[in-house]
Protein backbone atom coordinates (compact mmCIF):
# COMPACT_ATOMS: atom_id res chain seq x y z
CA UNK A 1 0.00 0.00 0.00
CA UNK A 2 1.64 3.22 -1.12
CA UNK A 3 1.02 6.43 0.72
CA UNK A 4 0.82 8.62 -2.40
CA UNK A 5 -2.49 8.28 -4.20
CA UNK A 6 -2.06 6.90 -7.69
CA UNK A 7 -3.56 9.07 -10.39
CA UNK A 8 -5.85 7.29 -12.79
CA UNK A 9 -5.63 8.09 -16.47
CA UNK A 10 -8.26 10.55 -17.68
CA UNK A 11 -11.56 8.96 -18.47
CA UNK A 12 -10.68 5.58 -17.01
CA UNK A 13 -13.56 4.12 -15.07
CA UNK A 14 -12.65 3.54 -11.44
CA UNK A 15 -13.02 -0.20 -11.04
CA UNK A 16 -13.18 -0.41 -7.28
CA UNK A 17 -15.55 -2.57 -5.34
CA UNK A 18 -17.55 -0.69 -2.70
CA UNK A 19 -15.35 -2.10 0.02
CA UNK A 20 -12.22 -0.88 -1.70
CA UNK A 21 -13.65 2.54 -2.40
CA UNK A 22 -14.36 2.85 1.28
CA UNK A 23 -10.85 2.06 2.42
CA UNK A 24 -8.79 3.75 -0.27
CA UNK A 25 -8.82 7.23 -1.67
CA UNK A 26 -7.71 10.67 -0.74
CA UNK A 27 -10.17 11.31 2.06
CA UNK A 28 -9.28 8.20 4.01
CA UNK A 29 -5.58 8.93 3.52
CA UNK A 30 -5.99 12.34 5.13
CA UNK A 31 -8.08 10.68 7.78
CA UNK A 32 -5.41 8.14 8.65
CA UNK A 33 -2.67 10.76 8.57
CA UNK A 34 -4.63 12.87 11.00
CA UNK A 35 -5.36 9.90 13.24
CA UNK A 36 -1.65 9.13 13.42
CA UNK A 37 -0.75 12.73 14.05
CA UNK A 38 -3.17 13.05 16.95
CA UNK A 39 -2.11 9.69 18.39
CA UNK A 40 1.50 10.85 18.17
CA UNK A 41 0.64 14.07 20.00
CA UNK A 42 -1.08 12.07 22.71
CA UNK A 43 1.87 9.75 23.08
CA UNK A 44 4.27 12.71 23.19
CA UNK A 45 2.45 14.13 26.19
CA UNK A 46 2.66 10.82 28.03
CA UNK A 47 6.34 10.44 27.13
CA UNK A 48 7.08 13.97 28.32
CA UNK A 49 5.34 13.35 31.61
CA UNK A 50 7.23 10.10 32.08
CA UNK A 51 10.52 11.77 31.16
CA UNK A 52 9.99 14.54 33.70
CA UNK A 53 9.10 12.04 36.40
CA UNK A 54 12.13 9.86 35.63
CA UNK A 55 14.40 12.92 35.59
CA UNK A 56 13.09 14.09 38.96
CA UNK A 57 13.41 10.66 40.56
CA UNK A 58 16.92 9.95 39.27
CA UNK A 59 18.25 13.37 40.19
CA UNK A 60 16.58 13.31 43.59
CA UNK A 61 17.83 9.83 44.47
CA UNK A 62 21.25 10.89 45.83
CA UNK A 63 19.63 13.27 48.30
CA UNK A 64 17.44 10.45 49.62
CA UNK A 65 20.14 7.79 49.81
CA UNK A 66 22.89 9.96 51.29
CA UNK A 67 22.93 10.05 55.08
CA UNK A 68 21.45 13.20 56.67
CA UNK A 69 24.73 13.88 58.51
CA UNK A 70 26.69 13.90 55.28
CA UNK A 71 24.13 16.13 53.58
CA UNK A 72 24.29 18.54 56.47
CA UNK A 73 28.05 18.58 56.16
CA UNK A 74 28.10 19.19 52.42
CA UNK A 75 25.21 21.67 52.18
CA UNK A 76 25.47 24.90 54.12
CA UNK A 77 21.68 25.40 54.38
CA UNK A 78 20.76 21.81 55.26
CA UNK A 79 19.41 21.32 58.79
CA UNK A 80 21.64 19.53 61.34
CA UNK A 81 18.79 17.27 62.42
CA UNK A 82 15.70 15.87 60.76
CA UNK A 83 17.20 14.78 57.46
CA UNK A 84 15.57 15.30 54.09
CA UNK A 85 12.03 14.95 55.44
CA UNK A 86 12.81 17.50 58.10
CA UNK A 87 13.93 19.82 55.34
CA UNK A 88 10.98 19.31 53.00
CA UNK A 89 8.32 19.38 55.74
CA UNK A 90 8.26 23.10 56.49
CA UNK A 91 8.51 23.86 52.78
CA UNK A 92 5.47 21.73 52.03
CA UNK A 93 3.68 23.42 54.90
CA UNK A 94 4.59 26.89 53.62
CA UNK A 95 3.60 26.01 50.06
CA UNK A 96 0.19 24.66 51.08
CA UNK A 97 -0.42 27.55 53.47
CA UNK A 98 0.29 30.25 50.88
CA UNK A 99 -1.77 28.47 48.23
CA UNK A 100 -4.65 27.92 50.65
CA UNK A 101 -4.79 31.59 51.62
CA UNK A 102 -4.77 32.50 47.95
CA UNK A 103 -7.60 30.07 47.27
CA UNK A 104 -9.68 31.24 50.24
CA UNK A 105 -9.42 34.85 49.12
CA UNK A 106 -9.43 34.25 45.37
CA UNK A 107 -12.24 31.75 44.84
CA UNK A 108 -15.15 33.66 46.42
CA UNK A 109 -13.99 36.83 44.71
CA UNK A 110 -13.71 35.05 41.37
CA UNK A 111 -17.17 33.48 41.75
CA UNK A 112 -18.59 36.90 42.59
CA UNK A 113 -16.97 38.54 39.58
CA UNK A 114 -17.99 35.68 37.28
CA UNK A 115 -21.61 35.83 38.50
CA UNK A 116 -21.67 39.58 38.03
CA UNK A 117 -20.39 39.19 34.49
CA UNK A 118 -22.72 36.31 33.60
CA UNK A 119 -25.93 37.27 35.39
CA UNK A 120 -25.96 40.85 36.60
CA UNK A 121 -23.98 43.24 34.44
CA UNK A 122 -25.48 44.74 31.29
CA UNK A 123 -23.91 43.11 28.24
CA UNK A 124 -21.51 45.93 27.31
CA UNK A 125 -20.14 46.25 30.82
CA UNK A 126 -19.88 42.47 31.15
CA UNK A 127 -17.73 42.22 28.04
CA UNK A 128 -15.40 44.99 29.17
CA UNK A 129 -15.07 43.52 32.61
CA UNK A 130 -14.38 40.03 31.30
CA UNK A 131 -11.68 41.45 29.06
CA UNK A 132 -10.15 43.32 31.98
CA UNK A 133 -9.97 40.20 34.13
CA UNK A 134 -8.34 38.30 31.28
CA UNK A 135 -5.76 41.07 31.08
CA UNK A 136 -4.74 40.31 34.66
CA UNK A 137 -3.53 36.94 33.40
CA UNK A 138 -1.23 38.65 30.92
CA UNK A 139 0.80 40.41 33.63
CA UNK A 140 4.14 38.58 34.13
CA UNK A 141 4.61 37.17 37.60
CA UNK A 142 7.79 39.17 38.12
CA UNK A 143 5.68 42.31 37.82
CA UNK A 144 3.34 40.93 40.46
CA UNK A 145 6.45 40.34 42.58
CA UNK A 146 7.58 43.93 42.16
CA UNK A 147 4.11 45.25 42.86
CA UNK A 148 3.73 42.98 45.88
CA UNK A 149 7.02 43.89 47.50
CA UNK A 150 7.17 47.60 46.61
CA UNK A 151 3.52 48.66 46.62
CA UNK A 152 1.41 46.16 48.51
CA UNK A 153 3.77 45.12 51.31
CA UNK A 154 4.05 48.63 52.78
CA UNK A 155 0.36 49.44 52.21
CA UNK A 156 -1.10 46.28 53.63
CA UNK A 157 0.50 47.00 57.02
CA UNK A 158 -2.59 48.76 58.46
CA UNK A 159 -4.76 45.81 57.45
CA UNK A 160 -2.41 43.40 59.14
CA UNK A 161 -2.30 45.62 62.24
CA UNK A 162 -6.08 45.65 62.39
CA UNK A 163 -6.25 41.87 62.07
CA UNK A 164 -3.60 41.46 64.76
CA UNK A 165 -5.36 43.92 67.04
CA UNK A 166 -8.89 42.54 66.83
CA UNK A 167 -8.37 38.91 65.90
CA UNK A 168 -5.01 38.46 67.57
CA UNK A 169 -6.48 36.01 70.09
CA UNK A 170 -6.85 33.63 67.14
CA UNK A 171 -3.48 31.92 66.44
CA UNK A 172 -3.64 32.72 62.72
CA UNK A 173 -3.53 36.43 63.40
CA UNK A 174 -1.07 36.41 66.26
CA UNK A 175 0.75 39.76 66.51
CA UNK A 176 2.78 41.81 66.29
CA UNK A 177 2.30 42.11 62.54
CA UNK A 178 5.48 42.39 60.50
CA UNK A 179 6.52 45.73 59.07
CA UNK A 180 7.03 45.84 56.10
CA UNK A 181 4.61 43.00 55.50
CA UNK A 182 6.90 40.45 53.87
CA UNK A 183 4.56 37.82 55.22
CA UNK A 184 2.75 34.76 53.93
CA UNK A 185 -0.44 36.81 54.28
CA UNK A 186 0.76 39.34 51.71
CA UNK A 187 1.94 36.51 49.50
CA UNK A 188 -1.50 34.92 49.76
CA UNK A 189 -3.16 38.17 48.72
CA UNK A 190 -0.87 38.57 45.70
CA UNK A 191 -1.32 34.94 44.71
CA UNK A 192 -5.09 35.42 45.01
CA UNK A 193 -4.90 38.23 42.46
CA UNK A 194 -2.74 36.06 40.24
CA UNK A 195 -5.14 33.11 40.22
CA UNK A 196 -8.21 35.34 39.88
CA UNK A 197 -8.24 35.40 36.05
CA UNK A 198 -8.16 31.66 35.50
CA UNK A 199 -10.81 30.93 38.15
CA UNK A 200 -13.01 33.78 36.96
CA UNK A 201 -12.72 32.77 33.31
CA UNK A 202 -13.62 29.13 33.95
CA UNK A 203 -16.47 30.02 36.33
CA UNK A 204 -17.87 32.59 33.91
CA UNK A 205 -17.98 30.04 31.10
CA UNK A 206 -19.65 27.47 33.32
CA UNK A 207 -22.23 29.97 34.62
CA UNK A 208 -23.07 31.03 31.09
CA UNK A 209 -23.71 27.41 30.17
CA UNK A 210 -26.46 26.98 32.77
CA UNK A 211 -29.33 25.48 30.78
CA UNK A 212 -31.96 28.13 30.04
CA UNK A 213 -34.50 25.44 30.88
CA UNK A 214 -33.38 25.24 34.50
CA UNK A 215 -33.14 28.97 34.97
CA UNK A 216 -36.68 29.31 33.63
CA UNK A 217 -37.86 26.50 35.90
CA UNK A 218 -36.64 28.51 38.88
CA UNK A 219 -38.02 31.79 37.54
CA UNK A 220 -41.44 30.26 36.94
CA UNK A 221 -41.53 29.13 40.58
CA UNK A 222 -41.12 32.76 41.56
CA UNK A 223 -37.40 32.87 42.18
CA UNK A 224 -35.59 36.18 42.47
CA UNK A 225 -32.33 36.60 40.61
CA UNK A 226 -30.36 35.54 43.67
CA UNK A 227 -32.58 32.48 44.09
CA UNK A 228 -32.16 31.55 40.44
CA UNK A 229 -28.43 31.59 41.04
CA UNK A 230 -28.83 29.47 44.16
CA UNK A 231 -31.22 26.88 42.75
CA UNK A 232 -30.18 26.62 39.10
CA UNK A 233 -26.81 28.23 38.41
CA UNK A 234 -24.56 27.26 41.32
CA UNK A 235 -25.65 23.59 41.64
CA UNK A 236 -25.17 23.16 37.92
CA UNK A 237 -21.76 24.85 38.08
CA UNK A 238 -20.54 23.04 41.18
CA UNK A 239 -18.08 20.70 39.53
CA UNK A 240 -16.95 23.47 37.20
CA UNK A 241 -16.21 25.71 40.17
CA UNK A 242 -14.17 22.96 41.78
CA UNK A 243 -12.18 22.45 38.58
CA UNK A 244 -11.61 26.18 38.34
CA UNK A 245 -10.40 26.38 41.93
CA UNK A 246 -8.05 23.45 41.37
CA UNK A 247 -6.59 25.11 38.30
CA UNK A 248 -6.00 28.18 40.44
CA UNK A 249 -4.54 26.07 43.23
CA UNK A 250 -2.16 24.46 40.76
CA UNK A 251 -0.94 27.85 39.70
CA UNK A 252 -0.62 29.10 43.28
CA UNK A 253 1.34 26.00 44.37
CA UNK A 254 3.92 26.44 41.65
CA UNK A 255 4.22 30.23 41.64
CA UNK A 256 7.85 31.17 42.16
CA UNK A 257 8.87 34.69 41.30
CA UNK A 258 6.21 36.63 43.17
CA UNK A 259 6.74 34.57 46.34
CA UNK A 260 10.50 34.90 46.09
CA UNK A 261 10.32 38.66 45.81
CA UNK A 262 7.78 39.26 48.56
CA UNK A 263 8.32 36.68 51.27
CA UNK A 264 10.93 36.94 53.95
CA UNK A 265 11.71 33.21 54.24
CA UNK A 266 11.73 30.96 57.29
CA UNK A 267 11.46 27.27 58.03
CA UNK A 268 8.86 26.99 60.76
CA UNK A 269 5.57 25.11 61.02
CA UNK A 270 3.94 28.35 61.96
CA UNK A 271 0.35 29.47 61.61
CA UNK A 272 1.29 33.07 62.32
CA UNK A 273 0.23 34.53 59.00
CA UNK A 274 1.15 38.08 59.91
CA UNK A 275 4.74 37.43 60.95
CA UNK A 276 7.75 37.52 58.65
CA UNK A 277 10.58 34.98 58.49
CA UNK A 278 8.29 32.04 59.21
CA UNK A 279 7.46 30.42 55.89
CA UNK A 280 8.91 29.49 52.55
CA UNK A 281 7.47 27.69 49.53
CA UNK A 282 9.10 24.87 47.61
CA UNK A 283 9.23 26.70 44.31
CA UNK A 284 10.61 29.93 45.74
CA UNK A 285 13.15 28.01 47.78
CA UNK A 286 14.44 26.18 44.70
CA UNK A 287 14.81 29.43 42.80
CA UNK A 288 16.50 31.00 45.78
CA UNK A 289 19.08 28.27 46.48
CA UNK A 290 19.68 26.81 43.05
CA UNK A 291 22.24 29.30 41.65
CA UNK A 292 24.67 28.72 44.54
CA UNK A 293 23.99 25.03 45.14
CA UNK A 294 26.60 22.26 44.79
CA UNK A 295 25.79 18.73 43.51
CA UNK A 296 24.32 17.52 46.79
CA UNK A 297 22.40 20.76 47.12
CA UNK A 298 20.92 20.48 43.63
CA UNK A 299 19.88 16.89 44.34
CA UNK A 300 18.19 17.98 47.55
CA UNK A 301 16.37 20.80 45.77
CA UNK A 302 15.21 18.41 43.06
CA UNK A 303 13.87 16.11 45.76
CA UNK A 304 11.75 19.00 47.02
CA UNK A 305 10.68 19.62 43.44
CA UNK A 306 9.54 16.02 43.20
CA UNK A 307 7.42 16.52 46.30
CA UNK A 308 5.80 19.60 44.70
CA UNK A 309 5.12 17.54 41.57
CA UNK A 310 3.41 14.85 43.64
CA UNK A 311 1.33 17.41 45.54
CA UNK A 312 0.13 19.03 42.31
CA UNK A 313 -0.72 15.62 40.90
CA UNK A 314 -2.62 14.71 44.06
CA UNK A 315 -4.57 17.98 43.94
CA UNK A 316 -5.61 17.23 40.39
CA UNK A 317 -6.70 13.70 41.18
CA UNK A 318 -8.59 14.88 44.24
CA UNK A 319 -10.39 17.42 42.08
CA UNK A 320 -11.38 14.73 39.59
CA UNK A 321 -12.66 12.51 42.36
CA UNK A 322 -14.73 15.32 43.88
CA UNK A 323 -16.19 16.13 40.49
CA UNK A 324 -17.11 12.52 39.71
CA UNK A 325 -18.50 11.71 43.14
CA UNK A 326 -21.97 13.12 42.55
CA UNK A 327 -21.97 12.58 38.81
CA UNK A 328 -25.54 11.29 38.72
CA UNK A 329 -26.76 14.49 40.36
CA UNK A 330 -24.91 16.66 37.85
CA UNK A 331 -26.47 18.32 34.83
CA UNK A 332 -24.83 15.81 32.55
CA UNK A 333 -27.69 13.36 32.16
CA UNK B 1 -57.82 29.37 45.04
CA UNK B 2 -58.53 29.46 41.33
CA UNK B 3 -58.73 32.89 39.78
CA UNK B 4 -60.27 34.57 36.81
CA UNK B 5 -58.07 36.27 34.26
CA UNK B 6 -59.10 39.13 32.00
CA UNK B 7 -56.84 40.00 29.12
CA UNK B 8 -57.61 43.10 27.13
CA UNK B 9 -55.95 44.61 24.06
CA UNK B 10 -52.67 42.87 24.62
CA UNK B 11 -49.82 43.53 22.18
CA UNK B 12 -46.56 41.65 22.65
CA UNK B 13 -43.26 42.74 21.15
CA UNK B 14 -39.80 41.24 20.78
CA UNK B 15 -37.77 44.42 20.38
CA UNK B 16 -39.57 46.27 17.60
CA UNK B 17 -41.18 43.09 16.20
CA UNK B 18 -44.86 42.84 17.01
CA UNK B 19 -45.28 39.10 17.67
CA UNK B 20 -48.85 38.99 18.98
CA UNK B 21 -51.45 41.68 18.41
CA UNK B 22 -54.63 42.73 20.04
CA UNK B 23 -55.57 39.78 22.21
CA UNK B 24 -58.59 40.01 24.48
CA UNK B 25 -60.04 37.06 26.34
CA UNK B 26 -61.54 36.05 29.63
CA UNK B 27 -60.44 32.92 31.42
CA UNK B 28 -62.88 31.66 34.01
CA UNK B 29 -61.73 30.09 37.26
CA UNK B 30 -61.68 26.29 37.44
CA UNK B 31 -61.73 25.82 33.71
CA UNK B 32 -59.27 24.43 31.23
CA UNK B 33 -58.56 26.73 28.33
CA UNK B 34 -56.71 25.26 25.37
CA UNK B 35 -54.79 27.45 22.94
CA UNK B 36 -54.28 26.02 19.47
CA UNK B 37 -52.87 27.37 16.25
CA UNK B 38 -50.08 26.91 13.73
CA UNK B 39 -46.44 27.10 14.73
CA UNK B 40 -45.11 30.61 15.22
CA UNK B 41 -48.49 32.24 15.80
CA UNK B 42 -47.50 33.31 19.30
CA UNK B 43 -49.17 30.82 21.63
CA UNK B 44 -46.06 30.44 23.83
CA UNK B 45 -45.43 34.14 23.66
CA UNK B 46 -48.97 34.88 24.84
CA UNK B 47 -48.87 32.22 27.55
CA UNK B 48 -45.72 33.69 29.05
CA UNK B 49 -47.34 37.11 29.42
CA UNK B 50 -49.84 35.57 31.82
CA UNK B 51 -47.14 35.15 34.48
CA UNK B 52 -44.76 37.81 33.21
CA UNK B 53 -42.24 35.18 32.16
CA UNK B 54 -41.85 37.11 28.89
CA UNK B 55 -39.95 39.74 30.84
CA UNK B 56 -36.94 37.48 31.31
CA UNK B 57 -36.38 37.48 27.53
CA UNK B 58 -34.24 40.49 26.61
CA UNK B 59 -36.23 42.96 24.54
CA UNK B 60 -39.61 41.33 25.14
CA UNK B 61 -42.45 43.53 26.39
CA UNK B 62 -46.20 43.55 26.51
CA UNK B 63 -48.66 46.43 26.18
CA UNK B 64 -52.23 46.14 27.35
CA UNK B 65 -53.91 44.72 30.39
CA UNK B 66 -53.86 41.42 32.21
CA UNK B 67 -56.10 41.49 35.26
CA UNK B 68 -56.31 38.66 37.76
CA UNK B 69 -59.36 38.86 40.05
CA UNK B 70 -59.33 42.62 39.74
CA UNK B 71 -55.59 43.10 40.22
CA UNK B 72 -53.73 44.58 37.28
CA UNK B 73 -50.72 42.27 36.99
CA UNK B 74 -48.72 44.83 35.00
CA UNK B 75 -49.20 47.66 37.49
CA UNK B 76 -45.91 49.27 38.44
CA UNK B 77 -46.15 48.20 42.07
CA UNK B 78 -46.69 44.53 41.23
CA UNK B 79 -43.62 42.36 41.60
CA UNK B 80 -43.20 39.87 38.74
CA UNK B 81 -41.69 37.42 41.23
CA UNK B 82 -44.91 37.54 43.26
CA UNK B 83 -47.00 37.07 40.12
CA UNK B 84 -45.10 33.89 39.26
CA UNK B 85 -45.73 32.52 42.72
CA UNK B 86 -49.45 32.72 42.00
CA UNK B 87 -49.29 31.63 38.38
CA UNK B 88 -47.31 28.42 37.94
CA UNK B 89 -45.87 27.16 34.69
CA UNK B 90 -45.03 23.80 33.15
CA UNK B 91 -42.77 23.78 30.14
CA UNK B 92 -42.65 21.84 26.90
CA UNK B 93 -39.53 19.93 27.88
CA UNK B 94 -39.52 18.45 31.40
CA UNK B 95 -37.03 20.44 33.44
CA UNK B 96 -36.56 19.06 36.96
CA UNK B 97 -33.48 20.47 38.68
CA UNK B 98 -30.83 17.85 37.92
CA UNK B 99 -28.84 18.40 41.10
CA UNK B 100 -31.86 17.91 43.36
CA UNK B 101 -33.54 14.74 44.48
CA UNK B 102 -37.17 14.03 43.65
CA UNK B 103 -38.30 15.29 47.05
CA UNK B 104 -36.13 18.42 46.86
CA UNK B 105 -37.53 19.14 43.42
CA UNK B 106 -41.07 19.11 44.76
CA UNK B 107 -40.04 21.39 47.61
CA UNK B 108 -37.98 23.77 45.48
CA UNK B 109 -40.72 26.36 45.09
CA UNK B 110 -41.77 26.19 48.73
CA UNK B 111 -38.21 26.70 49.87
CA UNK B 112 -38.15 29.91 47.84
CA UNK B 113 -41.49 31.13 49.08
CA UNK B 114 -41.25 30.60 52.81
CA UNK B 115 -37.77 29.39 53.49
CA UNK B 116 -38.39 27.21 56.54
CA UNK B 117 -40.86 24.40 56.83
CA UNK B 118 -40.69 21.61 59.37
CA UNK B 119 -39.54 18.19 58.30
CA UNK B 120 -42.94 16.62 58.86
CA UNK B 121 -44.72 19.33 56.89
CA UNK B 122 -42.21 18.91 54.11
CA UNK B 123 -42.83 15.18 53.94
CA UNK B 124 -46.58 15.73 53.88
CA UNK B 125 -46.28 18.29 51.14
CA UNK B 126 -44.06 16.04 49.04
CA UNK B 127 -46.53 13.20 49.35
CA UNK B 128 -49.57 15.38 48.68
CA UNK B 129 -48.01 17.08 45.65
CA UNK B 130 -46.74 13.85 44.13
CA UNK B 131 -50.12 12.26 44.69
CA UNK B 132 -51.71 15.30 43.08
CA UNK B 133 -49.49 14.70 40.08
CA UNK B 134 -50.25 10.96 39.99
CA UNK B 135 -46.62 10.15 40.55
CA UNK B 136 -46.50 9.10 44.19
CA UNK B 137 -46.82 5.35 43.71
CA UNK B 138 -44.05 5.27 41.14
CA UNK B 139 -41.47 7.20 43.14
CA UNK B 140 -42.33 6.79 46.81
CA UNK B 141 -39.42 4.38 47.32
CA UNK B 142 -36.80 6.60 45.76
CA UNK B 143 -37.59 10.12 46.87
CA UNK B 144 -33.94 10.85 47.49
CA UNK B 145 -32.81 9.80 44.02
CA UNK B 146 -32.14 12.50 41.41
CA UNK B 147 -35.19 13.72 39.51
CA UNK B 148 -33.30 13.45 36.25
CA UNK B 149 -33.28 9.65 36.65
CA UNK B 150 -37.00 9.41 35.91
CA UNK B 151 -38.58 8.75 32.53
CA UNK B 152 -39.67 11.74 30.47
CA UNK B 153 -43.32 11.33 31.41
CA UNK B 154 -42.46 10.93 35.08
CA UNK B 155 -40.20 13.99 34.92
CA UNK B 156 -43.04 16.02 33.45
CA UNK B 157 -45.37 14.90 36.24
CA UNK B 158 -42.61 15.77 38.72
CA UNK B 159 -42.56 19.25 37.22
CA UNK B 160 -46.32 19.46 37.65
CA UNK B 161 -45.94 18.32 41.28
CA UNK B 162 -43.30 21.01 41.76
CA UNK B 163 -45.62 23.62 40.26
CA UNK B 164 -48.67 22.67 42.36
CA UNK B 165 -46.65 22.30 45.59
CA UNK B 166 -46.70 26.09 45.98
CA UNK B 167 -50.51 26.06 45.53
CA UNK B 168 -50.74 28.52 42.67
CA UNK B 169 -54.05 29.94 41.51
CA UNK B 170 -53.38 29.41 37.86
CA UNK B 171 -51.38 26.75 36.05
CA UNK B 172 -49.94 27.45 32.60
CA UNK B 173 -48.80 24.54 30.47
CA UNK B 174 -46.89 24.95 27.22
CA UNK B 175 -47.24 21.76 25.18
CA UNK B 176 -46.68 19.64 28.31
CA UNK B 177 -47.10 16.36 26.42
CA UNK B 178 -45.22 17.02 23.22
CA UNK B 179 -42.14 15.15 24.42
CA UNK B 180 -44.13 12.21 25.82
CA UNK B 181 -45.47 8.87 24.66
CA UNK B 182 -49.25 8.24 24.41
CA UNK B 183 -49.47 6.51 27.81
CA UNK B 184 -47.71 9.33 29.65
CA UNK B 185 -49.81 11.78 27.69
CA UNK B 186 -52.99 10.11 28.89
CA UNK B 187 -51.69 10.18 32.46
CA UNK B 188 -51.16 13.92 32.20
CA UNK B 189 -54.52 14.49 30.57
CA UNK B 190 -56.22 12.62 33.42
CA UNK B 191 -54.25 14.75 35.81
CA UNK B 192 -55.40 17.96 34.11
CA UNK B 193 -59.00 16.84 34.48
CA UNK B 194 -58.41 16.42 38.24
CA UNK B 195 -56.44 19.61 38.68
CA UNK B 196 -59.29 21.54 37.11
CA UNK B 197 -61.20 21.20 40.38
CA UNK B 198 -58.68 23.44 42.13
CA UNK B 199 -56.89 25.46 39.51
CA UNK B 200 -57.43 27.61 36.50
CA UNK B 201 -55.53 25.94 33.69
CA UNK B 202 -54.33 27.30 30.38
CA UNK B 203 -52.73 24.76 28.08
CA UNK B 204 -51.04 25.21 24.72
CA UNK B 205 -51.24 22.16 22.49
CA UNK B 206 -50.69 21.10 18.90
CA UNK B 207 -52.79 18.04 19.46
CA UNK B 208 -56.35 18.81 18.44
CA UNK B 209 -57.76 15.66 20.06
CA UNK B 210 -56.06 16.65 23.27
CA UNK B 211 -57.61 20.10 23.15
CA UNK B 212 -61.00 18.48 22.53
CA UNK B 213 -60.50 15.97 25.35
CA UNK B 214 -59.22 18.16 28.16
CA UNK B 215 -60.48 21.68 27.64
CA UNK B 216 -63.69 23.54 28.36
CA UNK B 217 -62.81 26.44 26.12
CA UNK B 218 -60.55 26.64 23.12
CA UNK B 219 -58.85 29.67 21.63
CA UNK B 220 -57.55 29.61 18.10
CA UNK B 221 -54.54 31.77 17.18
CA UNK B 222 -53.48 32.36 13.62
CA UNK B 223 -50.89 34.28 11.71
CA UNK B 224 -51.45 35.98 8.36
CA UNK B 225 -47.89 35.43 7.12
CA UNK B 226 -44.28 35.58 8.20
CA UNK B 227 -43.42 38.90 9.81
CA UNK B 228 -47.09 39.55 10.58
CA UNK B 229 -48.30 39.40 14.16
CA UNK B 230 -50.24 36.42 15.47
CA UNK B 231 -53.86 37.12 16.45
CA UNK B 232 -56.55 35.44 18.46
CA UNK B 233 -59.07 34.48 15.80
CA UNK B 234 -61.75 33.24 18.14
CA UNK B 235 -62.30 31.70 21.52
CA UNK B 236 -65.38 29.76 22.48
CA UNK B 237 -66.61 26.61 24.19
CA UNK B 238 -64.55 23.70 22.99
CA UNK B 239 -67.59 21.86 21.67
CA UNK B 240 -68.57 24.91 19.63
CA UNK B 241 -65.06 25.40 18.24
CA UNK B 242 -64.83 21.80 17.15
CA UNK B 243 -68.38 21.44 15.80
CA UNK B 244 -69.43 24.82 14.45
CA UNK B 245 -66.77 27.53 14.67
CA UNK B 246 -67.73 31.04 13.64
CA UNK B 247 -64.64 31.71 11.58
CA UNK B 248 -63.70 29.98 8.36
CA UNK B 249 -60.00 30.00 9.37
CA UNK B 250 -60.77 28.03 12.52
CA UNK B 251 -62.76 25.49 10.61
CA UNK B 252 -59.96 25.13 8.05
CA UNK B 253 -57.38 24.66 10.76
CA UNK B 254 -59.19 22.06 12.83
CA UNK B 255 -60.20 20.10 9.77
CA UNK B 256 -56.62 20.12 8.54
CA UNK B 257 -57.16 22.56 5.66
CA UNK B 258 -54.93 25.49 6.42
CA UNK B 259 -52.34 27.60 4.69
N1 LIG C 1 -37.07 35.01 22.27
C1 LIG C 1 -37.59 35.50 21.11
N2 LIG C 1 -37.00 36.55 20.51
C2 LIG C 1 -37.50 37.04 19.34
N3 LIG C 1 -38.57 36.55 18.73
C3 LIG C 1 -39.21 35.50 19.28
C4 LIG C 1 -38.74 34.92 20.51
N4 LIG C 1 -39.56 33.89 20.82
C5 LIG C 1 -40.47 33.82 19.84
N5 LIG C 1 -40.27 34.79 18.91
C6 LIG C 1 -41.11 35.04 17.70
O1 LIG C 1 -42.42 35.30 18.11
C7 LIG C 1 -43.33 34.65 17.24
C8 LIG C 1 -44.23 33.72 18.06
O2 LIG C 1 -43.44 32.67 18.61
P1 LIG C 1 -44.00 31.62 19.65
O3 LIG C 1 -42.87 30.82 20.15
O4 LIG C 1 -44.83 32.33 20.65
O5 LIG C 1 -44.94 30.74 18.71
P2 LIG C 1 -45.75 29.43 19.09
O6 LIG C 1 -47.14 29.69 18.67
O7 LIG C 1 -45.53 29.06 20.50
O8 LIG C 1 -45.09 28.36 18.13
P3 LIG C 1 -44.88 26.80 18.40
O9 LIG C 1 -46.20 26.18 18.21
O10 LIG C 1 -43.92 26.39 17.33
O11 LIG C 1 -44.34 26.64 19.78
C9 LIG C 1 -42.50 33.91 16.20
O12 LIG C 1 -42.44 34.71 15.04
C10 LIG C 1 -41.16 33.82 16.84
O13 LIG C 1 -40.15 33.85 15.86
MG1 LIG D 1 -44.53 27.40 21.52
Amino acid sequence: MSLTPTRRPEGAEPSLTPAESMTHGRASLANRAFARLSTASGVTILALLAAVTVFLVIEALPAVTTSPAELAERISWFPETGGILGYVGPLVFGTLLAALIALLIGTPLAIGIALFISHYAPRRLAQGLGYLVDLLAAIPSVVYGLWGSLVLAPRIVPVQDLLAQYLGWFPLFDGPAAQPARTVFTVGVVLAVMILPIITAVCREVFLQTPRLHEEAALALGATRLEVIRTAVLPFARSGIISAAMLGLGRALGETMAVLMILSPGFAYSFALLQAGQHQTIAANIANQFPEANTAGVSTLIATGLVLFVITLAVNMLARWVVSRRADFSGAN
Amino acid sequence: MAKRIDVSDLNIYYGSFLAVADVSMTIEPRTVTALIGPSGCGKSTFLRTLNRMHEVIPGARAEGKVVMDGVDMYASDVDPVAVRRHVGMVFQRPNPFPTMSIAENVLAGVRLNNKRISKGDAQDLVERSLQGANLWNEVKDRLDRPGSGLSGGQQQRLCIARAIAVRPQVLLMDEPCSALDPISTLAIEDLIAELKNDYTIVIVTHNMQQAARVSDRTGFFNIAGTGKPGRLIEIDDTTTIFSSPHEQATEDYISGRFG
